[in-house]
């Protein structure tokens, strides 16, 4: 039995899905939200300090739990200032869910004062949105949200709810049981007994692991088959983590800043069995030239992917880890598995010949020093956000044994802001675990003011802020491509980062005016609450191995000699 | 779909059954707008009950064709994909059928 507006119904909904949070922002066209939303006794609301902060805080909560996670913005600007962290949230399959307020409904259409069509602009960044035009629908639409989003490949879903469908009274006499993910069909088992021949007959095959294998938890299964058909394995910049870094089957990162054997090692390959990566160009660079000799195993949960970039011989649409699984029992009975001596002494040899070995990292004052040192401190506990540029990519070559959902990190759509406020809504969903943003200084300018909601949070934040006083890998492509012209990335002004944090009533340090770095390091990443630690670093430090945009992989710059380039 | 679901003359016909609502168009188009997939003729027809349309898409029979379907299908909306051989004939009758409402003239008063 319900009885309320529709706005309590809303709440009611999501305290029945079993939402614990929700960040956002209150205005004129979601205020009944608000009064329904502070009478709840099971949802703690949390106030961001700009719309994409709040998108950005349940990206955190759900990259890190696997759960939809809600946020609240109102009509106009507020409901456009989400678009960027939806459109984040698309590109790497995120589950949230964006509910808007929009003006009442007999004002639709006429340019009234806070109205923008949310639902049309946010049509091509979303994996489905509603315009709810009754109080009627709401029973439906809500737990449909929390369906679309979590089903399949999971995707943001934004729901804008006018202002009188807010208001107008409503009687059920029950409510939904709380929707759950549609259950995934097996993947067909013909299509795996073939994949599995493919990989008895190949010579040289590689695994390569994208974000959908950490979505679906199958990190486990990932590394079962790897080692049972003796499969060199690379990963996407979602999927790093998903084997430990000493494996001797892992080949670290693939494409632009990947690894030097990785992509030498790709040219080479018989096979390809991509699993749960959708072939991103930053992951493959030139696609002709992608693995040029080798046949293609795709699979993938979303059918469209496969086919889509690169002709697969062999598709298989289905849950990845359940694709894995079924895989397992297959292989190595009675192929070329127990036969690949000559292959994986080629891949030992190529490792060997191209150490991924970085300048510096026992100093937390260098680029790649303070990502490596930061990990050993904090040890296998930790959730590690990034911010977007070099310290991003450092952090993906550097960091100590990630480990999937928690590696947060904006792959798609490469959103510079990204950070803080995602590593907020970490923290908030795993408060017994420390979590570490790095930044840099023009990513973390972007959503700046949530410093404010860590502050009054109190969350276990740690901000470390590589800080080159411009945009690095925008001058890095301009120092490499257009002739050293370094132009429109400098920023002139010199910021206080420490008395900025302070401002925000947020603890900071600099860590170069420190006697002792690293007990100073130590005793930031480990002391409760948010913290900002500032490490100079110079703009000139460019992050190598690189593949020009637009060239092939095995065509990448530097790296040859890591430990001798780079580096303060 | 594929090569030997290519009509002879270079079109196929998409019939979507999709849910009748008023952001349905607005999805379908616009997916096909942001991929890049070019649509030479479009009919929707309002089907019994109400409850759902049909919608007509003529398109180039290129080798996107597959990508194209597996996209509309993961529309929520898109309830049913089905492609058929086609030419642009049933399209231009449609000029005929409209005909009829042509000869009186437009009205006058409509949006004067």
């Amino acid at each position: 039995m319900f009885e309320g507006n529709g706005a309590e119904l809303v709440i009611r909904l999501l305290e029945r899905q079993g939402v614990k949070r929700i960040p956002g922002i209150p205005g004129g066209a979601n205020l009944p939200l608000y009064d329904a939303l502070g009478a709840s006794r099971q949802i703690r609301h949390i106030l961001a300090r700009h719309e994409q902060g709040a998108g950005f805080m349940a990206q955190g909560m759900a990259r890190t739990t696997g759960a939809p996670a809600v946020f609240f913005a109102t009509s106009g600007p507020g409901a456009t200032n989400t678009l960027t962290a939806i459109a984040d949230a698309k590109l790497d399959s995120v589950p949230i869910i964006c509910i808007t307020g929009q003006v009442p409904s007999s004002l639709i259409g006429t340019d009234a004062f806070q109205e923008v069509d949310i639902y049309g602009m946010s049509l091509p960044v979303t994996k489905h949105n509603f315009l709810v035009r009754s109080v009627d629908e709401l029973v439906h639409v809500i737990p449909e949200a929390f369906r679309i989003a979590s089903s399949g490949r999971p995707g943001p879903v934004l729901v804008d709810i006018p202002k009188d469908v807010q208001t107008a009274r409503v009687s059920l006499r029950e409510l939904p049981e709380p929707a759950q993910p549609d259950p995934v069909e097996a993947p067909d088992a013909q299509a795996i007994s073939q994949a599995a021949q493919m990989i008895g007959q190949a010579s040289r095959p590689i695994l390569m692991l994208g974000g959908g294998v950490a979505a679906s938890g199958a990190s486990a299964a990932a590394r079962a088959l790897a080692e049972a058909a003796s499969l060199p394995s690379t990963m996407s910049l979602l999927g790093l983590g998903i084997l430990p870094d000493a494996h001797p089957l892992n080949l670290g990162m693939l494409g632009m800043h990947g690894t030097r054997a990785a992509n030498i090692l790709l040219e080479e390959c018989d096979l390809l069995i991509v699993a749960g990566a959708r072939l991103d160009d930053r992951a493959t660079g030139r696609l002709e030239r992608f693995c040029p000799a080798a046949r293609l195993i795709h699979m993938d949960i979303d059918q469209s992917e496969l086919d889509k970039l690169k002709v697969a011989h062999l598709g298989i649409t289905g849950d990845v880890g359940a694709s894995l699984a079924a895989l397992l029992p297959l292989v190595g009975a009675n192929g070329k598995e127990n036969d690949r001596a000559a292959w994986l002494a080629r891949v030992a040899e190529c490792k060997a010949a191209n150490p991924h070995t970085f300048p510096g990292l026992d100093n937390p004052l260098t680029p790649y020093g303070l990502v490596r040192v930061t990990g050993e401190l904090l040890g296998q506990d930790a959730i590690v956000v990034t911010d977007v540029g070099q310290h991003q990519m450092r952090a993906a070559q550097a960091y100590p044994d990630l480990k999937p959902r928690a590696w947060l990190t904006s792959g798609g759509l490469g959103t510079m802001g990204f950070g803080l406020p995602t590593a907020i809504g970490a923290a908030l969903a795993n408060p017994a675990r420390p979590v570490v943003c790095f930044s840099g200084d023009g990513s973390l300018q972007m959503n700046i003011q949530e410093l404010a909601t860590a502050a009054e949070l109190g969350v276990n934040v740690t901000v470390v802020l590589a800080d080159n006083g411009g945009l690095g890998l925008v001058q890095q492509q301009q120092d490499l491509f257009y002739g050293r012209r370094i132009f429109g990335s400098d920023y002139r002004v010199r910021i206080d980062f420490v008395k900025i944090a302070e401002g925000f009533g947020v603890r900071a340090l600099d860590l170069n005016e420190s006697r002792d770095p690293m007990a100073d390091l130590e005793r930031a990443l480990k002391r409760e609450g948010p913290c900002l630690v500032r490490v100079p670093v110079q703009a000139e430090d460019n992050v190598y191995p690189m593949v020009p945009p637009g060239a092939a992989n095995i065509d990448m710059i530097g790296g040859e000699t890591c430990t001798e380039k780079g580096g303060n | 779909m594929g090569a030997n679901g290519i009509g002879t003359n270079g079109f196929m016909a998409l019939r979507l059954t999709v849910n009748n609502h008023p952001g349905v168009m607005s999805h379908v188009c616009g997916l096909f707008a942001r991929r890049a997939f070019n649509v030479e003729g479009i009919l929707v027809t309002p089907q019994q009950g109400g409850d759902t349309s049909r919608i007509w898409l003529v398109v180039h029979a290129d080798d996107r064709l597959g990508q194209m379907i597996r996209q509309v299908r993961k529309l929520h909306d898109v309830l049913e994909v089905l492609a058929f051989e086609a030419d642009q004939s049933a399209l231009s009758r449609m000029d005929e059928c409209m005909a009829g409402w042509e000869q009186a003239g437009p009205c006058a008063e409509a949006g004067m």
